[in-house]
């Protein structure tokens, strides 16, 4: 489902991401962990263009992200085409970045309005379905002020699984929760997980990491410091690196 | 000689402090300051609107006789068309401006910023001088291939009027202004929210008019009201071109009759009263932009 080579990116001399390999395979759920300014939300920023690599190559579904390739050469896409791309493809932020002005039921229905030109009562009624997905059936015309933290992000997945994504990228979406908050989110990514959606989740919640993904990524300095299933990653790392991160997280 | 035998039987006796009653009565603060200063307000405007009432020099009966003339009535709508189109066109201008000026493209950015820079700085009497005597420069204006042949011609006298260039300087003049006013307005907006939208893959268009505008809108109003009052003084200015608005007019009925200040007040007035109008205005479009927001 997806397959990244060879990726690179740097900001001015700063190397970010150097060489990365990854595949993950259709319906699974891909947990990266690594220390703060290791790449990773870089990393996902690459995989939907929202950062243009310099080196290197996302494929989403067979589809080449955010470049046409040429014989020899990659070249960029016009912003309409990749901005067609990023539809099948979700993103859920820390911060939310809920769209303020909007109630909690336009949010989640402009995409669909707007980029896969659905009928405005259609992408409304879905929005209300997808809403009592997350179970907030009873805020359809809350704006996000109005709503709690926890609220906010399971609104903002709602608005992510409107567009039928093929994957979702979750970059830490219960960092800037409070405690008792993160429960309700991580409830409605498990219900995604087991319905067989793609994650890719960036998280430090090592309870969901060995609950339910299939692979572990551990990145350190732009790399990809070691790889497999929770069980192994998590319980017998084989790197200092990881050994040290996860006594941290765990502590 | 009472106060100090009292502190000393206080630190002779540790005070006790006596029980609380359940209920104990609040007082607001009180603010003496405040009523001694809406008794100076009240003097003071007692005065002033005495001297208004009993100062021959206001001429109030011809102040009445000329509010509702004709010939002002006249002017006043002029001053209008000019506030409102000048309105128009220069936000429409500023719109076009603003994300030209940060736009990733640099000939667009430099265009912008040259054509900001050069309207900001040419004083509004001074441009619309310049138009006004465009026929100087320039006698015939033609459309056609740059340094070829022409398709067709116009005089520039028949092509620019008097309030054609009154209304050409108002525009551009408040294009540049305008464009300063949207481009904080869009600097004002989290640039996370473009990302996010960006991320849902809605078309760019799209993202300006629906996600970002609206939320530029709460920075953008006080500011743009304000230019819109200042653009309705403005207006003023176009006197130089001899054209019959608010303040050309009054002063045609005061050169021919002398009455100067009760006409002065006559052009005041209706000044104070369209801004209280856009003042109304104002309030009910920033609550309708303040939507989502709890305040
Ligand atoms: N737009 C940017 N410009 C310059 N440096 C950046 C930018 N985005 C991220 N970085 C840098 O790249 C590194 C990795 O950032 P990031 O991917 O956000 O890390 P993580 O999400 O793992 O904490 C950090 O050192 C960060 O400062
Ligand atoms: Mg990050």
């Amino acid at each position: 489902m997806v397959e990244i080579r060879g990726l690179h990116k740097s900001f001015g001399p700063l190397a970010v991401l150097r060489d990365i390999d990854l595949t993950m395979a259709a319906g699974s759920v891909t947990v990266v962990l690594g220390p703060s300014g290791s790449g990773k939300s870089t990393l996902l920023r690459c995989i939907n263009h929202l950062e243009k690599p310099e080196r290197g190559r996302v494929r989403v579904d067979g589809e080449l992200i955010g470049r046409r390739r040429a014989s020899n050469h990659l070249y960029e896409l016009g912003e309409r085409q990749v901005l067609r791309q990023r539809t099948g493809i979700g993103f859920v932020f820390q911060s939310f970045n809920l769209f303020p002005h909007l109630t909690a039921v336009e949010n989640i229905a402009e995409a669909p309005i707007s980029a896969l030109r659905r009928p405005r009562a259609e992408a409304h009624r879905r929005a209300r379905e997808l809403l009592a997905r997350v179970g907030l059936a009873d805020k359809v015309d809350a704006y996000p002020r109005q709503l709690s933290g926890g609220q906010q992000q399971r609104v903002a997945i709602a608005r992510a699984l409107a567009l039928d994504p093929k994957l979702i990228l979750f970059d830490e979406p219960t960092s800037a929760l409070d405690p008792e908050l993160v429960g309700e989110v991580l409830d409605v990514m498990r219900d995604l997980a087991r319905a067989g959606t793609t994650m890719i989740v960036v998280t430090h919640e090592i309870g969901f990491a060995r609950e339910l993904a299939d692979t572990v990524v551990f990145l350190d300095e732009g790399r990809v410091i070691e790889q497999g299933p929770p069980a192994e990653v998590l319980d017998h790392p084989r790197h200092d690196r990881t050994r040290a991160f996860l006594s941290k997280v765990l502590a | 000689m009472s106060l100090l035998s009292s502190a000393r039987r206080t630190s002779a006796h540790p005070p006790t402090a006596p029980p609380l009653p359940d209920e104990l009565v609040v007082v607001p603060a009180r603010h003496p300051w405040r009523w001694i200063a809406v008794a100076a307000v009240l003097v003071l405007l007692a005065q002033f609107l005495h001297g208004l009432a009993t100062n021959p020099g206001w001429e109030w009966g011809t102040f009445a006789g000329y509010f509702f003339e004709k010939s002002v009535m006249e002017a006043l709508l002029v001053t209008l068309e000019l506030t409102f189109a000048g309105a128009v066109l220069g936000f429409l201008g500023g719109i076009v401006l603003a994300p030209m000026r940060l736009s990733g493209n640099p000939v667009l950015r430099a265009v912008s910023w040259a054509y900001i820079w050069v309207f900001r700085s040419v004083p509004l009497i001074v441009q619309l001088l310049f138009w006004a005597n465009l026929g100087y420069l320039y006698d015939r204006l033609q459309v056609g291939v740059p340094f070829g042949p022409g398709f067709f011609s116009v005089g520039t006298s028949q092509l620019v009027s008097a309030f054609g260039a009154a209304l050409l300087g108002l525009a551009l003049h408040e294009s540049a202004y305008a464009a300063e006013i949207v481009r904080a307005g869009i600097l004002s907006v989290d640039q996370r929210q473009r990302e996010a939208a960006a991320a849902l893959g809605i078309p760019r268009l799209r993202q300006f008019r629906r996600i970002l505008l609206p939320q530029a809108m709460r920075a953008i109003l006080p500011n743009a009201a304000n230019e819109l009052v200042n653009l309705l003084k403005s207006t003023s200015v176009v006197y130089v071109l001899a054209i019959g608005e608010l303040f050309y007019q009054v002063q045609v009925i005061y050169g021919r009759n002398g009455r100067v200040v009760p006409l002065l007040l006559v052009a005041t007035v209706w000044y104070v009263v369209l801004t209280a109008v856009l003042s109304v205005l104002q309030h009910y479009t920033e609550r309708r932009f303040s939507r989502g927001y709890a305040r």
